[in-house]
């Protein structure tokens, strides 16, 4: 079965890299630290301080992160900092945080084990977060109910209980549905709707259109499904929404996010124990980097960066002088690169080149730049097209911190290696840096950064190092160090008194958008991308390890399909969408219904499937649509001879 | 609507042992009962991850009234019981349970056991020496029995398997303590990758008719090895290790940290030896993981050491 080319695994950087005369040649820790500041200098100088972009790191610790958007604000003086979260779960934060003021799931992972309903949206849990799923089962051997919404039947689908196979970027039609069917049978949550809500008539008129036979016709799933998870979920006790990619990767991700929400708020399915709403986070401080503010709209702790208060607390500690203004998103970024605004970008940890949905396009973007300087532990594509490349540790075995998973929980991240010769910590090299441009910037230890964000981030100020340690961990908020807060967000949405209650959360009536890039007779395959259990991502670090599981990179099609292009299972073919071409082998797969076909993007060394991905971007919060492409596949002919 | 129990506040039980009065919540085991005293009982089956499978019998006492010992790892306290955990009854248990498994099973990476055999004075040699390595365990079926002559003790040795690069089985080492089974089943992993096969002296942990583990449904979480007392499960960087005599868990540091895959947030102890990771393991403690990992925390970090 196993076609997969042998590509060498990478190696880690140890010697500083700069370019001359277009080659990247070996530097000393001091050139290419100049070089590095030089050119930031260059281009703000030039350019203004929006000239300047920085991709901070998802994978490294919450205290890089917030060392990260510093650097942005307070030494370039620009809000033009974001990460790959942009890639994946900025519409979960984007959602959440319009309704409830904060964008986190809502729940732990002890009250799904406590809940009598999941229902896992758009979610491969069982291969892409194998952890959470454990916590899934112990409820479904509990007694609990499993419902499960994919176009896929996965290897999640295949613990459900009821499977609902909607077809790909219907899933809003599918939540208003529900919606519908909640409301037409008398099971909405009228007193917390009245008490803790705003915008339901509105709300009711948008899901009126949307009645079984409609939903079942655009949707694909028989009416009678819909029913029963519309009933299941508005009559259980304790109630669990989750949702991934397959929710947020879409051009109108935020949208489908807030469709979710719209059903917790018409049940009540929210601010209690064990109910809840909890996007599944795909990296492993994606939560913190943007609870760290290394996101263009938001200061440490979620504080509004466009209210002048907030922008001047942090400007006052830090004697700096950034504006109270949103920054440019990384869509938007790339956007600017491509205009010619921005024309200088500082990369930590990540690799757009093969991440980013139509990849090719993101290589020109970064080619157009005056400086690129890359901070990593690999070599990686995007570092290859670098000015200057530094070598990092890596954060979740060689320096000390911490990071915040998807259950809101800070953990300590503690040093078990010593880096390689020549390799340096990320804050380190940030100061150097930060030193070069004229700030003043004493070299601090994951605990001294800590505590800085303890002072001017409230949600985390009781979170002191030995109470994490004994503890082991504490979920965010945490304002006191005397005491902790419910394991679960919103509950003020249930108290009596309106001050408390505060905010009411808002119903949002969204509208229903295909994919762009529509089925045509000449591409008429839907092409979805996800991962698999033993890979991950770009595989820069999956590709590290001899795994019996590994197949490489194949072109999942349902044995029908197969059947009518004529091909088999290890044969090669060609797949061609609106934007490129790339060649795979076929791969059978029983749980895909024709039509519909399922790639990864894992391999991108061997088969950048990423060239045929589409750039349509969610507008609100700049997300991909990765999850819905139309391709065509093509039989290679025989060869002759 | 299901119901789902989701507990109760714990009373306190109070119970006699060894002589003296302890209080421990109720629904405590008489194992939980000592181990908060500060005892020590010597036990193999198990799991603080797992429910009690009452398999290996190290752990057995005696309590006033019983009739027979009991195993102190799933007898619940109850008020007023009087707890003997030294007796010379439970000694000459302990001694001839260890020296059954001591003659029948390679126990030389079971930790503590050596201590536990010298405490009561078993000598597993005595039963003679070993059968050699049989080639057919795995095809044995139920009644087809070799009468056994008694010139050497019976046993479970067999070839070790290596058949993928992860891990390694050596079932000559399995005490049949069902730990690996019940976390590749419903209590963590539902994989079912491995059950019990066989019957009686034959019984043994296998994969669905005895496939290679990469045609089984195997995952390679390594919840197994994890959970496994014996070392018959390990990891094969463990195994070629000790295979070449450069494992020494006396220059290794444990330093728990996070994973760098998803955004689960699972605790990670890395074992180091020489600024290497050399194995994975995960806090038992730990609300996020309970001890149990997948494939890339278990394996997936020999990429910062590719240096």
């Amino acid at each position: 079965m196993s076609r997969r080319k042998k590509t060498e695994p990478y190696v880690r950087l140890t010697q500083p890299l700069v370019r001359d005369s277009g080659i990247l040649r070996p530097a000393t820790w001091d050139e290419a630290l100049d070089r590095a500041a030089e050119g930031f200098r260059r281009n703000v100088a030039n350019g203004g301080p929006d000239a300047f972009g920085m991709f901070s790191c998802a994978r490294a610790t919450n205290e890089m992160n917030y060392m990260a958007q510093k650097f942005t604000r307070a030494v370039i003086g620009t809000n033009n900092v974001d990460s790959c979260n942009r890639t994946c779960h900025a519409p979960s934060v984007a959602g959440l945080a319009k309704v409830f003021g904060s964008g986190g799931g809502t729940s732990s992972y002890q009250e799904i084990e406590d809940a009598d309903l999941i229902v896992l949206w758009g979610s491969n849990a069982r291969e892409a977060h194998p952890i959470f799923f454990q916590h899934v089962l112990k409820a479904v051997n509990k007694g609990a109910k499993l419902y499960v919404v994919d176009p896929r039947l996965t290897s999640t689908g295949k613990w459900a209980h009821k499977w609902l196979r909607l077809n790909v970027g219907t899933d809003i039609p599918l939540a208003h549905a529900i919606a519908r069917e909640i409301i037409a049978s008398g099971l909405t949550n009228m007193s917390f709707v009245e008490r803790a809500t705003e915008g339901f008539d509105e709300f009711v008129k948008a899901v009126e259109p949307w009645t079984l036979p409609v939903a079942e016709l655009e949707t694909g799933v028989p009416a009678e499904l819909i029913r029963e998870l519309a009933h299941a979920y508005a009559k259980a006790d304790r109630g669990q929404l989750s949702w991934t990619l397959g929710i947020t990767e879409h051009h109108n991700g935020t949208d489908n996010v807030l469709s979710l929400i719209n059903l917790s708020l018409l049940t009540g399915q929210v601010g209690r124990y064990g109910a809840g709403l909890n996007p599944l986070r795909g990296q492993n401080n994606v939560q913190g980097g943007g609870d760290m503010g290394a996101i263009p709209d938001r200061l440490p702790g979620f504080q509004d960066i466009t209210n002048p208060d907030v922008a001047k607390k942090f400007n006052d500690a830090w004697g700096s002088n950034f504006k109270a203004a949103k920054g440019w998103n990384l869509t938007q970024m790339l956007e600017a690169m491509e205009r010619g605004d921005m024309t200088t970008v500082y990369i930590i940890g990540e690799n757009p080149v093969q991440s980013e949905a139509d990849c090719e396009h993101t290589i020109k973007r970064l080619s157009n730049l005056d400086h690129v300087v890359v901070q990593d532990i690999f070599l990686t594509k995007t570092a290859q097209l670098a000015h200057v490349v530094l070598p990092a540790a890596a954060a979740w075995c060689e320096t000390d911190g911490t990071f915040t998973n998807s259950e809101r929980r800070v953990q300590r991240v503690r040093k078990a290696l010593t880096p390689p010769e020549g390799a340096r910590d990320d804050i380190e090299i940030m100061g150097e840096i930060a030193t070069r441009l004229g700030a003043d910037w004493q070299h601090k230890t994951g605990e001294d950064v800590w505590d800085e964000l303890r002072s001017l981030s409230p949600i985390h100020t009781g979170m002191t190092y030995e109470r994490l340690e004994k503890l082991g961990g504490i979920q965010w908020p945490c304002p006191s160090e005397d005491s902790l807060e419910p394991s679960f967000l919103h509950g003020r949405l249930w108290e009596e008194d309106p001050v408390k209650r505060g905010m009411p959360a808002t119903f949002s009536p969204v509208p229903h958008s295909p994919p762009v890039d529509e089925l045509t007779s000449e591409f008429p395959f839907r092409l979805t991308t996800g991962r698999r259990l033993d890979s991950y991502n770009t595989g820069v670090q999956s590709g590290g390890f001899e795994s019996p599981l590994r197949m490489g990179e194949t072109l999942d099609l349902c044995p029908q399909d197969a059947a009518a292009l004529g091909v088999t299972a290890g044969e090669e073919v060609r797949i061609t969408s609106r934007r490129g071409q790339i060649q795979a082998p076929v791969r059978i797969d029983d749980g895909l219904t024709p039509g519909l076909v399922f790639m990864t993007f894992h391999f991108p060394d061997e088969i950048d499937v990423n060239i045929i991905t589409i750039e349509a971007t969610c507008p609100i919060a700049g997300t991909a649509e990765y999850k819905a492409a139309a391709i065509r596949i093509d039989k290679l002919p025989v060869k002759v001879g | 609507m299901t119901i789902v129990e989701i507990g109760l506040p714990k009373r306190l039980v109070e119970l006699t042992l060894d002589g003296e009065s302890v209080r421990v919540p109720e629904g405590a085991t008489i194992l939980d009962a000592c181990t908060a005293s500060g005892k020590s009982i010597p036990t193999l089956c198990y799991g603080d991850t797992l429910k009690p499978a009452n398999a290996c019998r190290v752990c057995m006492v005696e309590v006033e009234g019983s009739r027979t010992l009991v195993p102190s790892c799933s007898r619940k306290v109850e008020p007023g019981m009087v707890v003997r955990t030294d007796s010379e009854r439970t000694t000459h248990s302990r001694k001839l349970v260890l020296e059954l498994l001591g003659s029948a099973t390679d126990l030389s990476t079971t930790p503590h056991v050596d201590e536990w055999m010298s405490a009561c004075g078993a000598d597993p040699s005595r039963f003679g020496p070993s059968a050699p390595p049989s080639q057919d365990r795995d095809e044995r079926r139920p009644g087809e029995h070799e009468e056994i002559d008694g010139s050497v003790a019976a046993t479970v040795r067999q070839p070790t398997k290596v058949d993928n690069p992860l891990y390694v089985r050596d079932y000559g080492k399995c005490i049949m303590c069902y730990k690996c089974v019940d976390a590749c089943g419903d209590q963590w992993q539902n994989s079912f990758a491995i059950s019990v096969a066989g019957r009686g002296f034959d019984a043994r942990i296998s994969t669905e008719f005895a496939t290679p583990l990469p045609d089984s449904a195997c995952v390679y979480c390594g919840n197994c090895i994890e959970v496994c007392p014996t070392g018959a499960l390990s990891f094969k960087r463990e195994h070629d290790k000790r295979e070449d005599g450069t494992w020494d868990e006396s220059k290794q540091t444990e330093t728990t940290t996070i994973c760098t895959f998803c955004g689960v947030g699972c605790n990670l102890t890395l074992h180091v030896q020489d600024n290497e990771i050399v194995k994975v393991t995960s806090p038992h403690e730990s609300t996020v993981t309970h001890g149990n990992l997948c494939i890339k925390g278990r394996f997936g970090w020999q990429h910062v050491q590719n240096r």
